[in-house]
């Protein structure tokens, strides 16, 4: 039996606000418990709740970028249920009318561009934290401290269609969602903190079968491999189910990565009756259009429309393109290396930037804003490779001396201390062949006789000859011509 | 359209009441009467009417007015104990409950 | 008897206070010392004569600096136990909040403190806002001052009674579904519930979000004015409340500007101030359940209305009767959500015996709420509940907009004012008819619309009534949106022809 796995992902993402979405807290992270809550946000008698403008910006420039409708009129729904983290019992989110509807996300899996799309997104607040260590309550029962800083932290809750057919395909999802939601701004992304969460709702079917099998809610996984994990983990475990005769129940759970495995959250078992409805204490949210021009007029340049811009104006594949939006401080690199170099040289740049600078940078384990090969310094050592001074193997050697700081990191200095200018002088290039041929007589019969592989084993005698620095295409040039 | 026990036990549950016996069904009885005094409304033809959330949403353009995103500093200690100064257990800074295992 | 009491309204006693004939402390001593003396009407639930005399003090300061002391400085009220205070406990006459010290005030709370006005405590209430007759509190009943055997009213059973007996010259109150209009009326005072969204709701304690409304009770409508002015405006910290009224700023000096023009308009016509006023009198309000004793009084009053020139009209209000579910589906639903929060987690009465978590919370919330609170918490819960929510609470929010249609149409053509009744009855006595919660929910026929619609309305005392002891009829009052200054010049109008608002209860 084949079987395909289907996968939906939510992702809660906390917006990048000052303050909280309805009341002024700060929502800078790390402060000391409850420090960062006021009445509303611990729903003390008499608090009401005020929207913050900052969401509602961060969630219309979020529709602007996936290309989604964003709702002209939205309302705040209560969802009702009982949690100590949660002050009011209910968190005010959006249900029947979010603010942002549609829209789409584009990524490429194994070289492969894959469209997924967007059901929704919507504003609501995020609860508070419990803190499981063992505390000891008034009667001496084991007791949970709850800090509230975090409650009211605003959310933007990203809800895709279930378009995934694979843990790959989710994770590059993910992955390119939380690319962009950096890139914009709206989010700092940070897992490790829960600014980016993602539950994955995971079915599996037989192959070709329309209806969708039951599905389960995997919460909270807060790293993409936690998260492939996860999904595998689930996907296999619903299969052998069903393959033993079981059927897969409706169900929220966890992800354990110390057992890789998934689990039941017993807690969560109520059959969840959440009592929506409209919050009386917050009328609708209405966007003019006019607001959402001036949004999209401040917003920066789109990732996708920085890809469409290299694929067409700088040559570029879809594959480069992508990869060099992935965030915005590589783009703006590469940008600006292309830009230092002459027209129609992106390419090379693109090269570099995903080649060599990528490397150096994950050996070191370094952002690329921290790269100590400026753009305009990479630039001048492809415009070495471009006017020939030097090949594009050398060029690798001279970056990593830039790199070390060797010269102050400038490539001309390098190259002169290091002797490594490219041998171009058609003479001294055609005396080195004129030694190798008279020394490998074997070599050019075989040639002569019709073999490729003997051309290529002549041209790395010569190189060697002239220890790497000989202009490569000369070489073959004159080969050639010299061989007839 | 009549409210059972079991009806009573799940609307207990969903609002976290205890009730006992006795209480749940009096609750029973109670909520039944209830129901006939509201079933009026079903009798209602309101089709084509919209739900009327704010009360002068028809008189006048109602919408939700933002706040700027400006926030208050964190909290001192003397602000914080303000705040929590009602709570029933506390733990330093934290509020406590009795713990859920999830 | 307290000294606030020989000054008959807040005009004079500002005069008083400002000449330096009295002072705000011998005020608020004497008050302190009636509201002791008159325990027996459980009008008060908190009184604390250092913070009250601390704001005395503060007040005949101003006052020493002469003209520019605040408008109310010195001026006796009380706030109804529903507004949160820092200095005075806030239960919500709940066991749920006995021992609740908010860290912040009620905006009405702290408008009226700027304006001056000197707080003697916290006043008795249905629990949680819940009730027509103060019966439903934690803390025992508050007692009519005209009948200590009978209701106040409710649910601001306790400011009525305040007022009423002369213990405090002006009390909060707050009226979701009649609770500011009904005490008044059984307690012969006067009260009114302005255009909602005109007073902010910031520290007020949610009962039904969309209904209430923050509301004074006084002897008289200039009185009321003078309360609901610095009380009203808009507070950016309630996202529900109205930054302009028709065009005007919601802001203190709105609705004073707007009672000045009627007076004047009603002085400019003479011996017929009233002409060209239309008042539409609903036939449903004089149907079946009326009892003769109230329709006879309210009859008097139109009557006198129309001697001083106005016309009465009869108009129909057809879903008058459908409000009655309409509200009890809405505001159970609002009140089952505002008080999931009351869980024993971060204040509040928690349980002391529990096994769990969820064990802790039922128990503080089935220990802490009264009957009447559970009652409408458990329908509340059920009319939002899956498979209910179309059939219930959209259908009611449809509902009320028809009944806000309704007036409408009657406002558009018909009237200017709205007349009748405001209870079907006079005050019951204390501890009848406990049986049946939805008894009393019927008797709210005549209020619960105009909460719906959100329209301003008012009680004025218009007669008496009852087989025993007299007990007070009011006069409900109902104005278009925000004309709460106008509807508080006809009832001062009103208040100069006819005398029901001087009367006082034999005082023991």
């Amino acid at each position: 039996m084949e079987w395909e796995i289907v996968i939906g992902l939510e992702t809660h993402t906390q917006l990048s606000t000052q303050s909280k979405i309805f009341s002024d807290s700060s929502t800078r992270f790390g402060a000391e418990p409850n420090t960062q809550a006021n009445e509303v946000d611990m729903a003390l008698p008499g608090s009401l709740p005020v929207l913050n403008k900052g969401a509602v910006e961060r969630a219309i420039q979020f529709g602007l970028a996936v290309g989604a409708h964003v709702a002209p009129l939205s309302i705040f729904a209560r969802k009702n249920y009982f949690y100590p983290d949660l002050p009011k019992n209910y968190q005010i989110s959006q249900y029947e009318i979010p603010v942002v509807q549609g829209g789409s996300i584009s990524f490429f899996v194994d070289g492969v561009e894959k469209t997924v799309n967007l059901t929704r997104a919507h504003l609501e607040e995020d609860a508070g934290k419990s803190l499981h260590e063992d505390f000891t309550g008034p009667h001496g029962e084991s007791s949970t401290g709850i800090d509230l800083n975090r409650a009211g932290t605003p959310l933007l809750e990203i809800v895709s269609e279930p378009e995934m057919r694979s843990a790959a395909e989710a994770v590059a999802y993910a992955r390119a969602l939380h690319s962009l939601v950096v890139w914009l701004g709206i989010c700092d992304g940070n897992m490790q903190e829960g600014s980016f969460r993602c539950d994955a709702n995971v079915s599996v079917r037989p192959k070709g079968q329309k209806e969708f099998g039951t599905r389960s809610e995997i919460k909270n996984v807060n790293s993409f491999r936690f998260l492939e994990r996860a999904i595998l983990f689930e996907a296999r475990r619903q299969i052998e189910l069903i393959e033993d005769g079981g059927t897969v129940v409706q169900e929220t759970r966890l992800y354990d990565a110390d057992r890789d495995e998934t689990r039941s959250m017993r807690s969560k078992e109520d059959a969840h009756d959440y009592r929506y409805f409209p919050d009386p204490d917050l009328p609708p949210l209405v966007i003019a259009p006019e607001w959402i021009e001036q949004v999209r007029a401040a917003m920066p340049e789109l990732p996708r429309h920085k890809r469409e811009r290299f694929e067409q104006a700088l040559g570029l594949t879809a594959y480069d393109a992508a990869q060099l939006t992935m965030d915005r401080d590589t783009s703006d690199y590469f940008e600006r290396t292309a830009a230092a170099l002459p027209n129609g040289q992106a390419k090379l740049a693109a090269n570099w930037v995903l080649g060599e600078v990528s490397a150096a940078l994950n050996r070191e384990e370094r952002e690329i804003g921290a790269c100590p090969v400026k753009p305009t310094a990479l630039a001048s050592l492809i415009a070495r490779i471009i006017d020939g001074t030097i090949s594009n193997k050398i060029a690798r050697e001279v970056f990593a001396a830039m790199w070390s700081g060797e010269q102050g990191g400038d490539a001309d200095a390098i190259i002169e201390a290091r002797g490594l200018k490219q041998i171009s002088d058609t003479g001294a290039i055609g005396a080195m062949i004129d030694e190798v041929l008279a020394a490998n007589p074997a070599a050019v019969e075989e040639y002569r006789a019709g073999k490729q592989k003997a051309f290529n084993s002549l041209v790395g005698q010569v190189m060697k000859a002239a220890k790497g620095k000989a202009n490569p295409q000369q070489v073959n040039d004159l080969l050639r011509q010299k061989l007839g | 359209m009549s409210i059972t026990e079991h009806d009573v036990n799940r609307i207990a549950r969903l609002a976290r009441i205890e009730l006992s016996p006795e209480q749940s069904a009096r609750a029973q009885h109670e909520l039944n009467g209830i129901l006939d005094l509201i079933a009026q409304l079903q009798a209602v033809d309101t089709s084509g009417i919209e739900p009327m959330a704010h009360p002068l949403s028809a008189h006048q353009d109602i919408h939700l007015r933002l706040r700027p995103d400006v926030a208050w500093p964190t909290h001192t200690e003397a602000e914080r104990k303000a705040l929590m100064a009602n709570s029933p257990a506390r733990h330093d800074s934290l509020f406590l409950v009795p713990t859920v295992i999830e | 008897m307290p000294l606030h009491n020989e000054f008959d309204s807040i005009a004079s006693l500002r005069e008083a206070l400002r000449a330096r004939r009295v002072s705000a402390r011998e005020l608020a001593t004497s008050a302190l010392e009636a509201a002791h003396a008159r325990a027996d009407l459980n009008a008060f639930l908190h009184i604390d004569a250092d913070l009250t005399l601390a704001e005395a003090d503060a007040a005949d300061r101003l006052l020493e600096q002469g003209a520019q002391a605040p408008a109310l400085a010195g001026v006796p009220i009380a706030h109804k136990d529903l507004f949160v205070t820092q200095g005075w406990r806030t239960t919500a006459a709940s066991k749920m909040l006995a021992q609740y010290k908010s860290p912040f005030d009620a905006t009405v709370v702290s408008r009226l403190q700027n304006a001056g006005a000197v707080s003697l405590g916290k006043l008795n209430c249905d629990e949680f806002a819940m009730g027509s007759g103060n019966e439903n509190s934690a803390f025992g009943p508050a007692r009519n001052p005209w009948d200590p055997d009978a209701v106040p009213g409710g649910s601001s059973g306790g400011s009525a009674a305040a007022v009423a007996a002369g213990l405090a010259m002006g009390a909060t109150g707050t009226d979701t579904g009649g609770s500011v209009r009904q005490p008044s009326a059984l307690c012969g005072v006067s009260g009114i519930k302005p255009t909602y969204g005109t007073v902010s709701r910031y520290g007020m304690i949610a009962y039904g979000s969309s209904l209430d409304q923050a509301g004074p009770i006084a002897r008289h409508a200039r009185d009321l004015l003078e309360l609901l002015d610095p009380m009203s405006g808009f507070d950016p910290r309630d996202a529900t409340s109205l930054e302009a009224c028709d065009g005007q700023k919601n802001e203190p000096g709105r609705i004073h500007a707007q009672f000045v023009s009627a007076a004047r308009e009603f002085d400019a016509a003479g011996s017929q101030p009233l002409k060209g006023l239309r008042i539409g009198v609903p036939g449903e309000f004089f149907g079946a359940g009326l009892a003769p004793d109230v329709a006879t009084a309210v009859e008097a009053a139109l009557a006198t209305f129309e001697s001083l020139g106005a016309e009465r009209v009869a108009i129909s209000l057809p879903r008058t009767e459908l409000a009655i579910p309409t509200y009890y589906v809405i505001a159970p639903a609002e009140a089952s959500s505002n008080l999931s929060r009351y869980d024993g987690v971060r204040y509040g009465h928690r349980a002391q015996q529990y096994s769990d978590l969820g064990e802790m919370t039922s128990r503080s919330r089935t220990e802490g709420f009264g009957p009447e609170v559970l009652r409408r918490i458990m329908v509340g819960t059920y009319v939002l509940s899956h498979g209910y929510y179309d059939a219930y609470y959209l259908q009611a929010q449809r509902v009320r907009r028809m009944i806000v249609n309704d007036f409408q149409q009657a406002f558009a053509g018909q009237c200017d004012v709205i007349m009748g009744p405001v209870t079907p009855t006079v005050a019951k006595r204390i501890g009848d008819n406990r049986e049946d919660p939805v008894a009393d929910w019927l008797a709210d026929i005549y209020t619960l619309g105009v909460s719906l619609a959100g329209l301003p309305a008012m009680s004025v005392p218009c007669g008496f009534g009852g087989s025993g002891k007299p007990l007070p009829v009011g006069l409900q009052i109902i104005g278009n949106y925000f004309s709460e200054g106008r509807l508080l010049a006809l009832a001062d109008r009103f208040q100069q022809a006819t005398d029901w608002h001087q009367r006082k209860p034999e005082l023991a």
